[in-house]
């Protein structure tokens, strides 16, 4: 075993915990890895403890090259780029922009004011949610490198695609008047220093994991549900290959939720040790991410249901167009 | 004085008041604290990242929650 296949199992996949939680479970509790209650309180303990530590640790470092691009700094990049160009840098940006969904309206209307153009904006407000710089380290421990490279891939390209086609349906005029009157201002961005942008990324650890470790838990105790309980040929005949309308359920049943990746990361994968697609799978990811009931109630303030829906309607089909492709490519992936 | 909170009723804007208030007790500052919610008006002070605190009209911190000690700061000019 070479030193690079040690470090990428021992850190990133954290086969340490996996054998200490083993010993546990064996030892402690007296339970066979083999029996179903024995691997599903192993999944959970496993996962959950595996995920926090990832985001702890992710959101930290992540959280720190974060605090470079703030959405008042990001407004004024994105604004130098016309066309093809604003859409591909809205879509890059809105990976290391910190996003929560509670900003997406002031940013919404701040990008807008600025003249940025609708189409760019809407590039950033999907790839915002849908991939960052810590989902992919995520995905990385998880999956792997390939599928993780190949998530960040296809989600920026739905976003640069995703905001083109808005610029091209000129959807401007069903963006709710008031957003238009307001006027642009710059402000200034107090400048941080060293140790500004370490207290800054620590803040950003305790928020976010104080946020999202509900949905955490429930992932990973949805996830060890699928792996040992729910019998292969269910999840099969549902989400499986054979069923030509897998990457449709996974995407409408993905699209209502209101989660982030990291909740989503342990169902992920126990669909993929039953055997669904890897397409499958990242649409149902997809869905969870990117479009949500909350976020839209968010965005209905500032366009009318037009854009709205429009919004909606190419998000989903990216999703699907996306899963169905990787469903058909996924021999050169794994 | 006029302070105004800009945010959404998120519970850093809560903290945000809560901190501002020690702040102003301690420097024994008489002052009126505003929130605004109304989206069209944060964005009008250039605010993205919620919560933003202004004070006198001037947007001093932005997206995050200051301190007692960093609020003082700025209350004290």
């Amino acid at each position: 075993m070479n030193i690079f296949t040690w470090l990428n199992d021992q850190l990133l996949k954290m086969k340490w915990l996996w054998d200490l939680v083993e010993l546990l479970v064996e030892k402690v509790f007296g339970l066979s890895m083999g029996t179903r209650i024995g691997g599903s309180i192993h999944f959970f303990i496993y996962d959950a403890i595996k995920i926090f530590i990832l985001l702890s640790l992710v959101i930290f470092i992540i959280s720190f090259i974060q605090s470079y691009f703030p959405p008042e700094k990001t407004k004024k990049i994105i604004g130098r780029f016309k066309g093809l160009k604003g859409n591909i840098f809205g879509a890059l940006l809105g990976t290391v922009t910190p996003f929560c969904s509670c900003s997406s309206i002031p940013i919404f209307i701040g990008f807008i004011s600025a003249g940025l153009p609708l189409g760019a904006t809407f590039s950033f407000l999907i790839s915002s949610p849908m991939i960052d710089l810590a989902s992919l380290m995520l995905l990385m421990s998880f999956f792997g490198t390939r599928i993780a490279i190949v998530y960040v891939a296809l989600g920026l390209i739905v976003a640069v695609i995703g905001g083109i086609f808005i610029s091209k349906l000129k959807m401007e005029k069903y963006v709710e008047s008031y957003v238009w009157d307001v006027e642009n201002v710059d402000i200034e961005i107090e400048k941080m220093n060293h140790k500004d942008r370490v207290e800054f990324a620590k803040e950003q650890v305790k928020d976010i994991v104080g946020r999202v470790w509900p949905y955490i838990l429930v992932g990973v105790g949805i996830g060890a549900g699928i792996h040992n309980w729910v019998p292969q040929s269910i999840i099969e005949r549902i989400l499986g290959e054979g069923n030509p309308f897998s990457v449709l359920i996974a995407t409408f049943i993905g699209i209502p939720i209101y989660a982030d990746i990291f909740g989503t990361i342990p169902i992920a994968e126990a669909l993929m040790a039953k055997g669904v697609g890897i397409g499958t799978v990242i649409s149902f990811m997809m869905g969870v991410t990117t479009l949500s009931i909350p976020s839209l109630v968010m965005l209905s303030k500032v366009v009318k249901p037009r854009l709205l829906v429009t919004f909606v309607a190419i998000v989903t089909l990216g999703i699907i167009i996306l899963g169905y492709g990787l469903n058909g490519f996924s021999f050169l992936l794994i | 004085m006029e302070i105004m909170i800009l945010g959404t009723g998120c519970s850093k804007c809560e903290k945000l008041e809560k901190n501002l208030e020690v702040a102003l007790k301690e420097l024994n500052i008489d002052a009126n604290i505003e929130k605004v919610d109304n989206l069209a008006v944060i964005a009008s002070y250039g605010v993205m990242s919620t919560p933003g605190l202004v004070i006198d009209g001037e947007v001093k911190s932005i997206g995050k929650v200051p301190n007692v000690k960093e609020l003082k700061k700025m209350l004290g000019k």
